[in-house]
């Protein structure tokens, strides 16, 4: 179902021209209130004035995490602070905190987002959300609660942890749809089945999975554990929480983004050139409604791709591709572009094959040389050492075929891979260029 | 009939091997006979031992993947050609030998050897039926 059936089954056209409208208003209020535009555009030799058409969003330069952090805290706000009713911040793990801000109009925005993404997720009026995303300053919580309100649907504000006490809630409420990280659903189910609570037999229809890439081959994963369907949502807190994009039940292949609010586009990472649909780089967002927090080709890091193609549910939108990487994860292997989580597919493919994996790079006499450790798993162990080697061969071999890039394959064994602070350390690269 | 053999994975790295027998050594557990079959990078360490579990629980502990296989130990007559004997007959009715290695000190006449076969069952009738000995758990656990 479409919550928004004027939106989001808008023509093309039509949606052209309010995104054109919209687009003039937010880069003529971001220059005005913002001095970081400001001076940006001022440096590049830009006035609002030049920007005549869509085409023309190409000239502005690019905002970073870096300028948002060096705005800290509130330096990119467009709006006094007594018209800010909302502050989330993204968690400060690689350097300081991105702090962000809501109107109350923008908290209406982005819940009506929302709650266009639970109903394209499968979440109706009538409805119970068992909503496991953290409630605080992550946005994940309170997003997905005031979309469900909105919808009409009835919200289970569990939050994340206590994991025992959702299942007795899961069990007793009989929640409909569940939304969560896909891998604490993964955890939740696990906690279930320990306590001796069969989750494809509660009342779960379907989850609305994010925060945190996920392959196809997790979904099969989750809706074969949970006995649901498994659908995809994107966000981020500097774009304006999830409800960025979302992916329809109905066709379950890429994430409608709502272009009505956001603008998208793909570059390449190294050149900043625009890419045409369904080439790969990574994904800008300009916001075209927000008013506390306008971004204007704001770099998300992320790598993936457009579809533009029309969609079996109905919307217009253009669908952007599962997430395949981090731009900032990227390593070029003899000119080819390598993400650890594609080198991670390649492995989650294969049987017994568990992916415990650290890409090393080295440069010998002028060429680049990556090794992919995989460490030795019990499932994939024989004692037959010519079985060990027909395994890497065969990873190499998935490697070649999926990547395009020849790389030596090294079983090692378990716990061989340095992991800081519980995190497997993914790459080294050793090159020195 | 069959007797059971643990391996482990080891990288080819110095003192990894010296780090097995270490492991067992604490854990009181005796080797009976011992295998190692490597490549440049990495080595498989087949072990049979008088205590499998016990093998297994602490190399698991310490950090090692390892694995379990039925094995057989087959006696092997003391004279010229003993050993061609046994692989002259399971060549002519077509079973293949993965690997075999001997056992470190044997008591009593014969020598006995460990086989991996790819087919385990038929290796073991024509076998006794040529009138081999092939040794039960307990013999090998306490040979
Ligand atoms: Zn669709």
């Amino acid at each position: 179902m479409i919550y928004d059936i004027e939106y989001e089954t808008m023509p093309r056209e039509a949606l052209e021209a309010i995104q054109f409208r919209r687009l003039k208003a937010t880069i003529e209020r971001g220059y005005a209130s913002v001095p970081f535009y400001q001076q940006k555009f001022e440096a590049a030799g830009i006035t609002p004035g030049d920007i005549q058409s869509l085409q023309d969003l190409q000239r502005l330069p690019f905002t970073t995490k870096q300028d948002l952090r060096d705005n800290y805290p509130f330096g990119m706000f467009a709006v006094p602070m007594e018209n800010v009713v909302r502050i989330h911040a993204s968690s400060g793990t690689t350097g300081q905190p991105t702090v962000v801000g809501y109107t109350a109009r923008d908290v209406d925005t982005w819940a009506g987002l929302m709650a266009r993404s639970l109903m394209a997720g499968g979440a109706t009026r009538g409805d119970i959300i068992h909503n496991a995303y953290g409630y605080g300053l992550f946005t994940g919580g309170l997003g997905a609660h005031y979309g469900a309100e909105k919808l009409g649907a009835s919200v289970i504000p569990v939050s994340g942890g206590n994991t025992k006490r959702q299942v007795v809630i899961m069990k007793d409420f009989g929640p409909t749809i569940l939304t969560a990280t896909p891998s604490y659903a993964l955890h939740l189910a696990e906690v279930a089945g320990d306590m001796g609570v069969s989750f494809p037999d509660l009342k779960f229809k379907y989850g609305i999975f994010g925060a945190e890439p996920w392959s196809e081959s997790m979904r099969e994963e989750i809706e074969e554990k949970l006995g649901l369907v498994a659908v995809d949502i994107y966000g981020l807190s500097e774009v304006i929480g999830p409800g960025v994009a979302m992916e329809c039940y109905e066709a379950k292949k890429g994430l409608h983004i709502f272009e009505d609010h956001f603008i998208p586009e793909i570059i390449n990472p190294d050149t900043g050139e625009v890419l045409p649909y369904g080439e790969t780089g990574e994904l800008v967002f300009t916001s075209i409604t927000k008013e506390a927090f306008p971004v204007i080709r704001y770099r998300t890091r992320d790598i993936t791709s457009l579809n533009p193609t029309p969609c079996t549910c109905g919307r217009t939108m253009v669908r952007m591709n599962k997430v395949s990487g981090r731009s900032d994860d990227m390593l070029i292997i003899r000119g080819v572009n390598v993400f650890p989580s594609q080198i991670e597919s390649v492995l989650m493919e294969m049987q017994n094959v568990e992916p415990h994996y650290q890409l090393v790079v080295d440069r010998e006499d002028q060429l680049d040389i990556l090794t992919v450790m995989v460490e030795v798993s019990e499932s994939m162990f024989s004692d037959e050492v010519k079985t060990l080697q027909g395994m890497e061969k065969e990873i190499t071999k998935n490697i070649k075929d999926y990547l395009g890039v020849s790389a030596k394959v090294k079983l090692v064994e378990p716990k061989a891979i340095a992991r800081s602070q519980g995190k497997a350390v993914r790459v080294i690269d050793n090159r020195k260029i | 009939m069959q007797a059971e053999q643990i391996s482990v994975f080891l990288e080819n790295k110095a003192g990894r091997l010296c780090e097995v027998t270490g492991v067992l050594a604490e854990a009181q557990v005796n080797i009976r006979a011992l295998a190692l079959a490597d490549t440049s990078d990495f080595g498989v360490l087949r072990l049979i031992v008088d205590h499998t579990e016990k093998a297994k629980t602490a190399l698991k502990q310490a950090g090692f993947t390892v694995g379990k296989t039925d094995v057989l130990a087959v006696e092997v007559p003391d004279r010229p050609g003993g050993l061609h004997e046994i692989l002259d007959l399971l060549q002519s009715e077509g079973i293949n030998v993965e690997y075999m290695y001997a056992f470190v000190n044997v008591t009593g006449e014969n020598a006995v050897m460990i086989f991996r076969f790819d087919e385990t069952d038929r290796a073991i009738a024509t076998l006794q039926a040529k009138g081999f000995t092939i040794l039960n758990r307990e013999q090998v656990y306490s040979l």
